[in-house]
């Protein structure tokens, strides 16, 4: 995959290569603003974890990182390049999306989908080769979802689903990959092999940025965290300090408690919240 | 595609053309059809009487080969518009392009245009109708599939009224039967002039299908999924209206209405070769040609006179619909 190797200090390493900078960034539905005066750099590797409640703006947010939306003012800068001024495949190997919910239509099989990750290396009229095959079968692997490959990606289970749509996402190879609340509509046991993926694909050097409605989610990845509250400008910064009791009481308007207990397996502490 | 079966796929279609050049009321030996076909090649004595050869030739070669690209060119479009809709129910005809087809034809019998000016007056209204169609579904410069659908459903009962105004107002000794006949679907009427107008628009449409085939698997996974891959959905989206538009109206101008051909044959074909469109759109080609030929050899030869084509496909491919819906339970495997 593309990216560096990640080291357990990189996020906090000083000068990190700044992958995504969002400047200035304004949007509103209409007369509603959604955010305004947004500045966001994420750098190589990181997962940002992005959190708020329901209408705050945070998949639209995502949408206007990937293109899908237009700001309203401000700028996006991907790997330096001006967001708007990439041509839409040049964008989509730059980003990646996965997206919180996936209506499925044909029986494609699962390979046949992890190969449409390569559909913005290809032409117009083109075709994948035996080569782009390689790739999704890699991904494929690398999801730990290969005995899949020859099934009907509308027979499996959601989770199951999920992986193979990142699968499909990482053979855009982009530089980062955004997430739209990729747990929402999965079980426990999904949620926590989609997140298990997302983390392995941090450990690589992918860098990523997540919505998700679950604070705890933010403590999972080494990364920082980006709280959306409407009415207050977005607060970004190491999850520790960012995705505290009074900052999550506020933004959600319920009281919430941050604990801290030992891990399970003893080395070092867990950090949950819980509104109970 | 395996080379077997890529091999079966382009020889029943041919294989059938030529049966279907000796098959007929007026049975002309299978080898004089070679000798017949050779000699426009190649220097032959002429050894067969010249009314065979205005037969083979003149006759049954035009329709045939129409029959032949009308399949092909109904069932590659209901496939892409199968794929790009993410729908299997929808069929060529969904854009309102055979509406406003049939009453550009009915509008050129009531005026009784020449066979020439019917094809081109219903070409015409056909493109008409579905640029009616994408400029009614077109919203902040985007045409959201579910708009293009209700507004071909608007656009098809519009044409649909206006037919029957045309229809109403008609000479019910001579128009009216005209009109009604026309609308049944034959390739009765086929001849050389006439294919070769109806062959480029549905050429230029099929090569940009088969062109377009890998990108209808991207859209298939829905509009979102495909701009996130980097597709230009609109314009994909347009290439695609326009070619399935070329074919659906040059077919419909040349051999009335014809259904069901291009909403049966994409299932079977998904059966066949799977979803994937780079085996889908080759398939339908195939079998839908030799599916039309073949529906067209026993609408010329079942009986004394012409069974109408559209009731033919339609009695064969409700029922194969039916038992495709009974053995799916509506899931499309």
């Amino acid at each position: 995959m593309s990216g560096v190797p990640r080291t357990a200090d990189a996020a906090s390493r000083a000068p990190a290569e700044r992958v995504v900078e969002v400047r200035g960034a304004g949007f509103s539905f209409g007369k509603r603003p959604i955010f305004r005066a947004l500045d966001l750099d994420v750098r190589r590797g990181e997962v940002l974890t992005v959190l708020g409640p329901n209408g705050c703006g945070k998949s639209t947010l995502l949408r206007c990182i990937g293109g899908a939306l237009p700001l309203e003012e401000g700028v996006v800068r991907i790997g330096g390049a001006e967001l708007e001024s990439l041509e839409p495949a040049a964008r989509a190997r730059k980003i990646g999306f996965l997206f919180q919910e996936h209506a499925p239509s044909f029986p494609f099989t699962v390979l046949d989908v992890a190969v449409m990750g390569r559909t913005p290396h290809l032409g117009l009229f083109g075709a994948p080769s035996s080569k782009d095959v390689g790739l999704a079968i890699d991904a494929l692997g690398q999801m730990g979802i290969l005995h899949l490959k020859n099934r009907p990606y509308t027979d499996l289970s959601g989770g199951e689903r999920q992986l193979v749509l990142l699968s499909r996402t990482l053979v855009q190879q982009p530089d980062i990959i955004l997430l739209d609340e990729p747990t929402s509509h999965l079980d426990f046991k999904n949620q926590v092999h989609c997140l298990q993926a997302v983390g392995r694909l941090a450990a690589q050097g992918v860098t990523m940025i997540m919505t998700t409605h679950d604070p705890n989610h933010a403590f999972l990845f080494p990364g920082r965290a980006l709280l959306m509250s409407p009415g207050a400008s977005p607060a970004a910064g190491p999850a520790e300090e960012i995705v505290t009791s009074a900052a999550l009481s506020t933004a959600y308007g319920i009281p919430i408690d941050v604990l801290t207990v030992p891990r399970r397996t003893g080395a070092g502490e867990y950090r949950f919240c819980t509104p109970w | 595609m395996n080379a077997r079966r890529a091999a079966i796929l382009i020889a029943a279609p041919l294989g059938l053309l030529y049966a279907s050049l000796f098959i007929g009321r007026f049975a002309v030996p299978p080898l004089e059809v070679g000798r017949i076909l050779w000699a426009h090649l190649a220097a032959l004595p002429h050894t067969w009487p010249a009314s065979l050869e205005t037969i083979v030739v003149e006759i049954r070669l035009p329709r045939a080969v129409m029959a032949l690209f009308l399949g092909a060119g109904l069932s590659a479009s209901g496939a892409a518009y199968q794929g790009m809709f993410r729908n299997p129910l929808v069929s060529p005809d969904i854009l309102g392009v055979t509406a406003a087809s049939g009453f550009g034809a009915a509008v050129a019998l009531l005026l009784s245009s020449s066979a020439l000016e019917l094809q081109l007056i219903s070409f015409a209204f056909g493109l008409l109708g579905v640029l009616l169609t994408y400029m009614l579904a077109r919203v902040y410069r985007t045409t959201p599939v579910l708009m293009l659908v209700l507004s071909g459903v608007v656009v098809a009962a519009f044409f649909g009224a206006m037919l029957s105004a045309v229809k109403y107002i008609a000479d019910p000794e001579s128009k009216l039967p005209a009109i009604t006949y026309w609308l049944l679907g034959s390739l009765n009427a086929v001849s050389t002039r006439s294919l070769a107008m109806a062959l480029p628009p549905i050429l230029i449409g099929g090569t940009g299908l088969m062109l377009l085939r890998y990108r209808l698997n991207v859209l298939a996974m829905g509009e979102e999924d495909a701009r996130a891959l980097g597709v230009r959905t609109e314009r994909v989206k347009g290439a695609i209206i326009v070619c399935t538009t070329l074919i659906t109206a040059a077919a419909v101008s040349v051999c009335g209405i014809v259904g069901w051909v291009g909403l049966v044959v994409p299932h079977l074909c998904r059966m066949l070769v799977g979803p994937d469109h780079r085996a889908l759109i080759p398939a339908a080609i195939s079998v839908g040609a030799t599916y039309l030929l073949f529906i067209d050899d026993v609408a010329r030869t079942a009986t004394a006179g012409e069974i109408p084509l559209g009731i033919l496909t339609a009695i064969v491919g409700a029922p194969f619909f039916a038992y495709l819906l009974r053995r799916t339970r509506g899931t499309w495997r």
